[in-house]
């Protein structure tokens, strides 16, 4: 498996807050990679690092490099729109339009000049196909996606994700707000998902890293302290504070 | 535990008066404005009233149509909205959305100025300077018009119409334009065809509310728009509802006079529609 991002000597800064301290990490291609780590250490900021969502907070200051496909992503040559295209992002609300089901999907695709109105119903139902969700919307597509439960709000929000096509999907605690059952439909749509797509995920959830991660960081007060195969990870940490982390004694 | 009772029940009390007292008031202008302004219409006719183009109050033969002044104010209300709402809107959406903050503070400071200037100010700079400049401009007798009007309105109606238009924009849940931004979409891309849509109603109320402000308003109006009670045109002298209620009602009497209340009472009607109207948004904005 080759590798498709890379993190070197990354260090990010909220104001004088020092977030990120000297991460280095190689994401490998179709596989999904977990963060894990208390509250705070730094997981969605790292994330949104990736596809350079904190360029909207004006205090942040990076320092370091980012490279995707070989490309430092913070190389002033970059269009950041074209990135954000790449390296789709999924967040821990789900955060569905206040428009209709169709609409959401259709958005991505749209804003990148997609206007035919046969490949945008082509692009939408696969997209929801793609992201298991389609049978239970297909009849009201034209209903706002406000009305419907969360579980099908955040896999609605995979397929807006997916429908531009991305290479990346990053997915920030996207479980956190719902119940078992929307949970576990959404571990197995992102195993499905990583033939195609390459995972990042954040997870607060141990079991959930285990159930579906191939690689796991470990991350504390801005530092990523390990960072390995999962099983490994879990049954033979090499840290002592990753072992008091994953067996529960702090965080 | 009883004494904090009956302090709890007398504020009560209190606020309730308070609360019926300002309801008083409007059922009693409202009463009012009806009983003294059915008898005109009954006299002139409905019909004669409303849709009778020609108002010669003190002539011999007096004339009492009030459809110049009802055009007059609808199409200066319309032409103050078609200016002053794109004008309103995207600095609405520039203030609260692309500006940096330290020119936000400057020009949202230089809004509520805008806000607070008496309308008589408004009238006194248009009479002495946007009159003549449209003389001069489009070189016509009178620059006193109802396009010279429009342009007071316009900019009298702004303050209302950014300030809510932002509010509405402001409200907007940072995640819809999060989601947005993550899709590739560039942040105007994301203001427009997200956050816009999303404050809808609350961008609609505001244009409601600049409607009543420039239907209600007299004294600007009635300082550079000549107040003649001609057909409305937009290069000539005219009258609006307003204006014409407040320029004639101290040396009115009779029948006259009782027409006035009855124009008052047409001029409420515009009002308790758009504020129906604006209700109507308000609540949709809720949900
Ligand atoms: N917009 C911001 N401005 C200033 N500081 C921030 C901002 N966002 C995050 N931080 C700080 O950066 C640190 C890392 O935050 P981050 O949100 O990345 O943590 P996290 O690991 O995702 O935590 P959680 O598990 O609670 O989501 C925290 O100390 C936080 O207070
Ligand atoms: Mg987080």
């Amino acid at each position: 498996m080759s590798d498709i991002m890379t993190a070197k000597n990354l260090n990010l800064w909220y104001g004088e807050t020092h977030a990120l301290k000297n991460v280095n990490i190689t994401i490998p291609e179709k596989s999904i990679t977990a963060f894990i780590g208390p509250s705070g250490c730094g997981k969605s900021t790292f994330l949104k690092t990736l596809n350079r969502m904190n360029d909207l907070i004006p205090s942040v200051k990076i320092t370091g490099e980012v490279c995707y496909n070989g490309q430092n992503i913070y190389d002033n040559s970059v269009d950041v729109n074209e990135l954000r295209r790449e390296i789709g992002m999924v967040f821990q609300k789900p955060n569905p339009f206040p428009m209709s089901i169709y609409d959401n999907i259709a958005y991505g695709p749209r804003t990148h000049g997609i206007k035919s109105k046969v490949k945008l119903d082509e692009i939408v139902e696969q997209s929801l196909r793609d992201a298991a969700i389609w049978d239970e919307v297909k009849d009201r597509l034209k209903k706002n996606a406000l009305g419907m439960s969360g579980g099908q709000q955040q896999r609605l929000c995979i397929a807006r994700a997916l429908a531009v096509k991305p290479k990346i999907l990053l997915m920030d605690e996207p479980t956190s707000a719902l119940d078992p059952i929307s949970t576990s439909r959404i571990e197995e749509l992102a195993i499905e998902l990583k033939k195609c797509y390459t995972i990042v995920i954040v997870t607060h959830n141990m079991q959930q890293a285990v159930r579906i991660s191939d690689n796991t960081a470990f991350f504390l007060l801005g530092e990523l302290i390990e960072y390995g195969e999962t099983e490994k990870l879990f049954s033979q940490p090499t840290d002592k504070r990753t072992e008091d982390y994953i067996t529960g004694r702090f965080g | 535990m009883k004494k904090n009772k009956m302090i709890e029940r007398t504020i009560h009390g209190i606020f309730l008066i308070l609360g019926l007292l300002t309801v008083g008031c409007v059922l009693l202008i409202t009463v009012y404005l009806v009983i003294s302004g059915i008898p005109a219409i009954t006299e002139i006719r409905l019909f004669d009233f409303l849709f009778g183009t020609k108002w010669a109050s003190t002539a011999a033969q007096p004339s009492y149509g009030i459809l110049p002044f009802i055009l007059t104010s609808v199409y200066g209300t319309a032409g103050a909205i078609l200016i002053g709402v794109p004008i309103g809107f995207f600095a609405a959406v520039y203030l609260s959305k692309l500006a940096n903050p330290k020119v936000k503070t400057i020009m949202e400071e230089a809004v509520s100025l805008l806000a607070g200037i008496p309308s008589v100010v408004y009238g006194l700079v248009g009479m002495l300077v946007l009159v003549p400049a449209v003389r001069e401009i489009f070189d016509i007798p009178d620059g006193a018009s109802l396009f010279s009007a429009i342009i007071v309105l316009a900019i009298m109606i702004l303050p209302s119409i950014i300030k809510v238009s932002m509010t509405a924009l402001e409200a907007v849940p940072k995640e819809y334009e999060d989601a947005s931004l993550a899709l590739g979409a560039t942040p105007v891309e994301t203001y427009f065809k997200v956050s816009v849509p999303a404050a809808k109603s609350g961008i609609a109320a505001a244009v409601v509310l600049g409607v009543g402000r420039a239907i209600g308003e007299a004294m600007a109006v009635m300082m550079v728009s000549g107040n003649v009670p001609n057909m409305p045109s937009l290069f000539q002298s005219v009258r609006f509802l307003t204006t014409a209620v407040a320029s004639e009602m101290s040396y009115s009497s009779g029948l006259q006079q009782q027409a006035l209340f009855s124009i008052a009472l047409v001029l409420f009607l515009f009002i308790m529609l758009i504020n129906a109207t604006l209700n109507f948004f308000l609540k949709k904005e809720k949900d």
